[in-house]
């Protein structure tokens, strides 16, 4: 088998500017376009409780003004170059994002730039966003399966702060004050706590000069003292019932996860191959395009027999040990507890009978082919190389397809028998109050 | 260093014995290839008693074949890390994926058994439609859905393949049997109906090549299709409620019946729908709705031109207590850009956007394979992406001002509200 580059690409220039801000430069010259991404080592897991969905509202105002750039004309600002701008936050990190013309770089660097200094946070402009985000919420709320990760998510984990969810609890984001929000920004979005990275069509060392021009007078902050908070063991299975009018019954299982440093990192991520299909390992593309997972333990075993009408893994890598979740729907007559002593079955015989070689061997294929899948464009490139450099800190990206290689069948039986046992484990239902269908 | 990149796309377009059209476009960014099968077998041509028919032979399709049992074809596909995708759209049903270079004769074959051969076995039909009526519950629970397939009803009504649902209703798909699948699959699966476009690294001879040798001797006779009936004729405003308890978000769904993808007018309502609800974070509608009034994460327009007049549809999440000041914001964005047309800048920007955007369409494999799609369904030619932004420049202030002023009109909107 010959080996398979990630992209038909350059390698990586990293480099550090004097105020701490990383810098990663990759060139790609298929397209005539270029991808600034802007990231932060701020997620959910640095929020307390009383000010949860802060990092996540500090991405909505990075969409209004800054000092020099007025809230008006930011719009027109990236489109004037046939560009894309988005952002997202999660439990570790908080991005921001633009892909546009190459023309556009200088204009990209400078949105950055302010956003990192000057954003103005005007008291007006922050309240019209306090409701934009609780629709934001109220949105996600009318998913059931939405609804029950997030329950979920919040019985799994007692202390540490993974259990909040990233856009906030309702109560937090109606009493957070522009002061506080205020301070979580200026504390946490700072030149020493970012990473920039820049795909595309472009010189890197033209982009280092013109970088370091642009961020190097921003002043680096003190050191960042984090939340240092150990989620202690689980002593036994944890329950969690929703129960709200709806037509379908949704079930999902929890297990204790590696963090993405860890050696069971890798055999975990094979074990979910075999479990319900290869996803990738890229955040911002995984979800969107399904996984092959027809010979996959739980479709096979769930599916096909008509107990569930669809099933998913997510082991997504974090900087703290997070979780890995198994979700399913019902199918229509089939009960909950019906499925999931289904589902336990099929993941007890696999911890008794561990995985064979030839099932290893195919969950490495499809991982293989999906990190080729995954670096198509600019865009993904960029996202890769900021996502580990934020979550895993540098070097941990280009291993990724040498680690995968390595995971043997044993390894993947071994953490299967230790990782997902029933005292790890967190079982969520919800239950439909009536059927209106 | 930057070095020089060859620009715009440079298909071949090669039309096979049988009468199948087989696009290839080249690319080096991964060493990988994109399959994209798309056979004129969408809801559309289904039998208006069997809504769903489409939907279901999609779901069947790839669970069997000639050839290769269900279980076989998941296994080579699985093996290579292949997911394969069936999407039943109103026009189309499109077989695609993505599969490493290297595995590229042994994917195109299966996609390719798939389109031509599937038998549909009775057990997958039991089983899939079974999936299918699990899901058509989630979408009755889902106020977005309900809203949209409300708004459709409103204009064109049940019948109509724009206004019917396109995954049928529980009552419908209960009553497909397998023998209306094959009858289905034998009157639309025909080489005239395909366009197989593969895009990636991969030579264009040899994907050619491939492609004939595959569908060699697969025969059939053109189609004619009757014309898409118009949409109900609208003189006044049309609003439906949809209650689904225990929501705690209302989904607005507002539109109407606009133009068909090769009406003359097609690039003036384009950036007249840029400017109403998709420029930054979606036009007008968001600059009023999010931005200055704080009422929605989203609000946004999309124009969905197709074979017949597609429709132009608004859409807003809000919270159930705010619904009507939404609805009044959308009636006077909609009245105002209708009754004054956009801004001079407003077009200048629209028009900079759209033409500056079209590189990134045309990026990935996915992009690029779905661009000459629609090229090949509505006979754009295959030098489209270098006419593009000619045709966007072109327009005019006052093409889009007569494109608003026949479409947005609050007094003839149809409204559709599900939610709590």
């Amino acid at each position: 088998m010959r080996p398979v580059q990630v992209a038909a690409t350059s390698p990586t220039r990293f480099d550090t500017l004097q105020n701490g801000m990383r810098v990663l430069v990759h060139e790609v010259h298929t397209a005539p376009l270029v991808s600034v991404w802007c990231w932060y080592r701020v997620g959910s897991r640095d929020e307390t409780p009383g000010r949860t969905g802060a990092s996540h509202w500090v991405e909505h105002m990075n969409f209004k003004g800054t000092r020099n750039i007025p809230r008006e004309q930011m719009k027109g600002l990236v489109e004037r170059f046939g560009g894309m701008w988005n952002g997202y936050t999660w439990i570790d990190q908080t991005t921001y994002l633009e892909t546009a013309g190459r023309d556009a770089l200088d204009q990209l660097l400078f949105l950055e730039a302010e956003r990192m200094a000057n954003g103005l946070y005007e008291p007006e402009e922050f309240e019209a966003e306090r409701t934009v985000i609780i629709s934001e919420l109220q949105g996600g709320e009318n998913d059931p399966d939405q609804l029950l990760d997030q329950e979920v998510t919040a019985t799994a984990f007692r202390a540490h702060p993974y259990r909040h969810p990233t856009i906030g609890w309702l109560p937090d984001l109606r009493s957070m004050t522009r002061d506080e929000l205020y301070g979580h920004y200026r504390r946490f979005y700072v030149p020493n706590n970012a990473t920039l990275v820049v795909a595309g069509d472009v010189d890197a060392d033209d982009v280092l000069r013109r970088v370091d021009r642009m961020f190097g007078p921003i002043a680096a902050a003190p050191e960042l003292t984090r939340l240092s908070i150990v989620e202690p063991p689980q002593l036994g299975e944890r329950r969690v019932l929703v129960e709200r009018p709806g037509a379908t019954a949704y079930l999902k299982m929890a297990w204790h996860a590696p963090a993405a440093a860890d050696p069971d990192f890798f055999p975990m991520l094979v074990l979910d191959a075999v479990l319900t299909g290869a996803k990738g390992m890229n955040l911002w593309t995984s979800f969107r395009n399904p996984a092959p997972q027809r010979k996959s333990r739980l479709y096979t075993g769930l599916v096909e027999r008509s107990l569930a009408s669809s099933v998913s893994g997510a082991l997504v890598p974090t900087a703290e040990p997070f979780l890995y979740a198994i979700s399913l729907t019902a199918m229509q007559g089939i009960s909950l507890p019906a499925l999931e002593a289904a589902a336990l079955e099929q993941i007890e015989t696999l911890r008794e009978g561990g995985v064979s070689d030839e099932e290893a061997a195919r969950a490495r294929r499809q991982l293989r082919a999906r990190f080729v899948f995954e670096n198509d464009s600019v865009t993904n490139i960029a996202h890769q190389l900021g996502y580990f450099d934020t979550v895993t800190g540098p070097g941990f990206f280009p291993e990724l397809q040498h680690m995968v290689d390595r995971v043997t069948s044993e390894q993947v039986s071994d953490v299967a028998r230790r990782r997902l046992s029933s005292v790890s484990r967190t079982v969520g239902w919800f239950r439909p109050l009536e059927n209106r269908a | 260093m930057t070095t020089a990149v060859v620009r715009g796309l440079s298909p071949t377009r090669t039309v096979l014995a049988g009468g199948a059209v087989v696009i290839v476009q080249e690319t080096s960014m991964t060493p990988a290839v994109t399959i994209n099968a798309s056979v004129l077998a969408g809801g559309a041509y289904e039998p208006a008693p069997l809504p769903g028919l489409a939907f279901l032979t999609g779901r069947v399709l790839d669970r069997g074949t000639a050839h290769r049992s269900a279980a076989v074809i998941a296994e080579e596909l699985d093996d290579r890390g292949v997911a394969l995708r069936v999407t039943t759209a109103r026009h189309t049903m499109a077989v695609s994926c993505s599969c490493l270079s290297e595995d590229f004769d042994e994917v195109l074959s299966i996609v390719l058994d798939v389109v031509r051969n599937p038998l549909f076995p009775e057990a997958e039909v039991a089983k899939r439609r079974a999936e299918c009526l699990t899901t058509l519950r989630q979408d009755y629970d889902n106020p977005a859905m309900r809203a949209v397939e409300t708004l459709l009803e409103l204009l064109y009504g049940e019948i109509h393949p724009y206004g019917r649902r396109a995954k049928g209703t529980i009552e419908s798909v209960e009553r497909i049997t397998r023998s209306n699948l094959t009858a289905y699959h034998a009157a639309r699966f025909r080489p005239p109906l395909l366009s197989l476009v593969i895009v990636g690294d991969v030579t264009t001879a040899q994907a050619t090549e491939r492609a004939a040798i595959e569908l060699e001797d697969w025969t059939g006779d053109p189609v004619q299709d009757p014309a898409v009936p118009p949409p109900l004729q609208a003189a006044e405003r049309r609003k439906r409620v949809v209650a689904i308890p225990g929501k705690s978000q209302a989904d607005i769904a507002y539109g109407f019946a606009a133009i068909k993808r090769l009406d003359s007018r097609y690039y003036a309502y384009y950036v007249m729908n840029n400017i109403l609800g998709q420029f930054g974070l979606g036009g007008r509608l968001a600059d009023n709705i999010r931005e200055r009034q704080g009422m929605a994460y989203y609000a946004y327009s999309a124009l969905d031109p197709s074979v017949g007049q597609g429709p132009l549809i608004i859409r807003a999440g809000v919270d159930p207590d705010n619904v009507e000041r939404a609805l009044a914001t959308i009636d006077h964005e909609v009245g105002t850009l209708g009754a004054e047309g956009p801004t001079a800048d407003e077009l200048a920007q629209s028009k900079q956007y759209l033409i500056g955007s079209i590189p990134r369409m045309l990026e990935t494999n996915a992009g690029i394979a779905s661009f000459l799609q629609t090229e090949e369904q509505f006979g754009l030619g295959l030098d489209y992406d270098q006419r593009l932004p000619r045709h966007l420049h072109a327009v005019t202030l006052e093409e889009v001002r007569a494109a608003a002023a026949d479409v947005l009109h609050p007094e003839r909107a149809a409204v559709a509200l599900a939610g709590p």
